[in-house]
């Protein structure tokens, strides 16, 4: 069942100036229920402009956007619905907060929607409970906590408006290597637990290789490549000339599948490396 | 998109007008806009059009471009225009109460629309040709004699080049802040204004609170280069006027020389 089938998107910035600029050209994809979908790409090769489109932030100027089947812009008047399903953490997301409180803060999305009472304490909560945020902390100012607090803070007031699909644009740019992993782990606890569906656009492809079950590669407002996540990273040199780079530990892996050793090509993790590597090294 | 607004903007080009000294084209367009108001009849204003026309095409910036800078005017040229066709003098062709309109007020508010286009379209020729900081290079030296009156000439002028370089910064800035918040279900295209007004609020505290963090930043940044105002501060760039600026300066000249011979040859048809 797809959730979110994008037909034929085009969009150009600045239409009409001399600054016109194709961002975004000809791109059809589909997304299924409950997939964890990875988006890679060169700065600048398009990847923002079309997670906007998602949500409906930005009109496609020609192709459509289908989400469970329906096209989102149908009825302009009621975009915000879709916003509501789709829900989105945009870089340093910190520089949204702005209620008095956390509380509040995290509450703002989910009162938009129409939750209240009991529901939406409940909701608040869990969110915040979820984005590992101490309840201590909910009655300070957003603009007292550190940076990583606020970090989650902001992504935790997206999760409380229970979207279907998350996504998220470099949720873990500019955080310390444990505020890193953490936030990693905890969305991919909200994907295991929830069943939802969550799209990632991050430059870490350590990251992408990790947790995503399948992998957009962006390149030149074109969509280059759309397969599984060992598909992708066992073509280094095609990712090589849009300007990415495969994790280390498959690049090593693909390199030792090319010199005639017996291992599979594709490998995302050390822990799978291990487990190929460890019969290969009882045979000498 | 905000991103549309023009106003301000510089467009890169290598046209006769991108090149001359900015203190010659400041000079230059004010005299312009005097010239526009010393245009007596239709004869010596359809010349001044003829010499603006004349400039928006050499600096080879999309027609397009200047109708969107005269976009905001818009509500004002309606507005004089409806005043002038109901002010005029003499015989009406058209009578209602105590309204009337006659030749002479259409001829009056066609004169001014005219004026105003002309005036937009000048200053337009300037600040498209003109990077930012060229603009305040010149005005720096322009005001250079205000210092016998104590007046901090280049205190204002690094004021102004540092507001006009964040104002992109700041569009950018609000439109990702209001996307964000559109994202989590923000309403600001409906309701009445109070409504609309209360939709703002989680635009600009974000807005206020970086602000104040990037001005904070960029005085920490200057001070660490040593910034310490403008006494004996030499620059990198001096301005220089050319054979390209004595071309320009003459050839206004000979347009002052124009308008005049016009107003004068046609007085009779002297518009008041």
């Amino acid at each position: 069942m797809n959730i979110i089938e994008a037909k034929h998107l085009t969009y150009k910035y600045g239409a009409g100036t001399p600054f016109e600029k194709t961002a975004v050209s000809d791109i059809s994809f589909s997304i299924e229920k409950g997939e964890f979908i990875g988006i890679i790409g060169h700065t600048g090769s398009g990847k923002s402009t079309l997670m906007q489109m998602l949500n409906g932030l930005i009109r496609p100027d020609s192709g459509e956007i289908l989400l469970d089947g329906e096209n989102i812009w149908k009825k302009p008047k009621e975009i915000r619905k879709v916003r509501f399903r789709v829900g989105m953490v945009f870089q340093y997301p910190e520089y949204q907060l702005f209620e008095d409180t956390v509380y509040s803060d995290i509450a703002y999305g989910a009162v938009n929607k129409g939750i209240s009472g009991q529901e939406l304490d409940k909701t608040v909560r869990n969110a915040a409970e979820f984005a590992g945020l101490p309840d201590n902390l909910l009655e300070k100012s957003p603009f007292e906590l550190s940076g990583g607090e606020k970090r989650r803070a902001a992504i935790a007031g997206i999760m409380a408006m229970q979207p279907e699909v998350l996504v998220l644009d470099e949720p873990t740019a500019g955080l310390d290597p444990m505020g890193r992993e953490f936030l990693l782990s905890k969305i991919r606890e909200y994907h295991r637990k929830n069943g939802n569906t969550v799209i990632l656009v991050s430059h870490s492809m350590e990251d992408i290789a990790k947790i995503s079950d399948r992998v957009i590669v962006m390149n030149k407002g074109r969509l280059e490549m759309y397969d599984t996540t060992e598909n992708v990273f066992s073509q280094g040199e095609r990712l090589k000339q849009t300007g990415l780079k495969i994790p280390e530990i498959t690049y090593i892996m693909n390199m030792l599948s090319d010199r005639g050793y017996g291992v599979k090509k594709g490998i995302l993790t050390v822990e799978e490396a291990v487990r190929e590597l460890l019969p290969l090294l009882k045979k000498f | 998109m905000i991103r549309d607004i023009t106003l301000g903007q510089f467009f890169p080009g290598t046209s006769v007008i991108h090149k001359a000294d900015p203190r010659v084209k400041i000079v230059l367009v004010t005299a312009y806009i005097i010239f526009l108001f010393v245009t007596g009849n239709f004869v010596s204003l359809v010349f001044m059009v003829a010499v603006v026309l004349l400039g928006v095409i050499m600096t080879g910036i999309p027609v397009k471009m200047y109708f969107r800078g005269l976009k905001p005017v818009v509500m004002i040229l309606i507005f004089t225009s409806v005043l002038n066709i109901f002010y005029g003098k003499g015989e009406a062709i058209w009578q209602w109460q105590f309204l009337k309109i006659t030749w002479n007020g259409i001829s009056n508010a066609a004169f001014v629309s005219i004026r105003i286009i002309a005036l937009i379209l000048i200053s337009c020729i300037l600040t498209y040709t003109t990077s930012p900081t060229d603009l305040t290079d010149a005005l720096e030296r322009l005001m250079k004699p205000l210092k016998v009156f104590h007046i901090k000439v280049h205190e204002i002028a690094m004021m102004m080049t540092i507001a006009l370089r964040f104002i992109p910064t700041l569009l950018e800035e609000t439109e990702k802040i209001t996307n964000a918040q559109k994202s989590r279900g923000a309403d600001m295209e409906s309701g009445n204004i109070v409504q609309r007004l209360k939709a703002m609020i989680p635009v600009l505290v974000p807005l206020f609170v970086s602000s104040f963090n990037r001005a904070y930043e960029l005085a920490v940044a200057m001070e660490c280069r040593c910034y310490r105002g403008g006494d004996g501060r030499t620059r990198m760039k001096v301005l220089k006027t050319g054979a390209r600026d004595a071309g320009l300066i003459i050839f206004s000249v000979f347009v002052l020389v124009g308008v005049i011979l016009c107003n004068v040859m046609f007085s009779e048809m002297i518009v008041k």
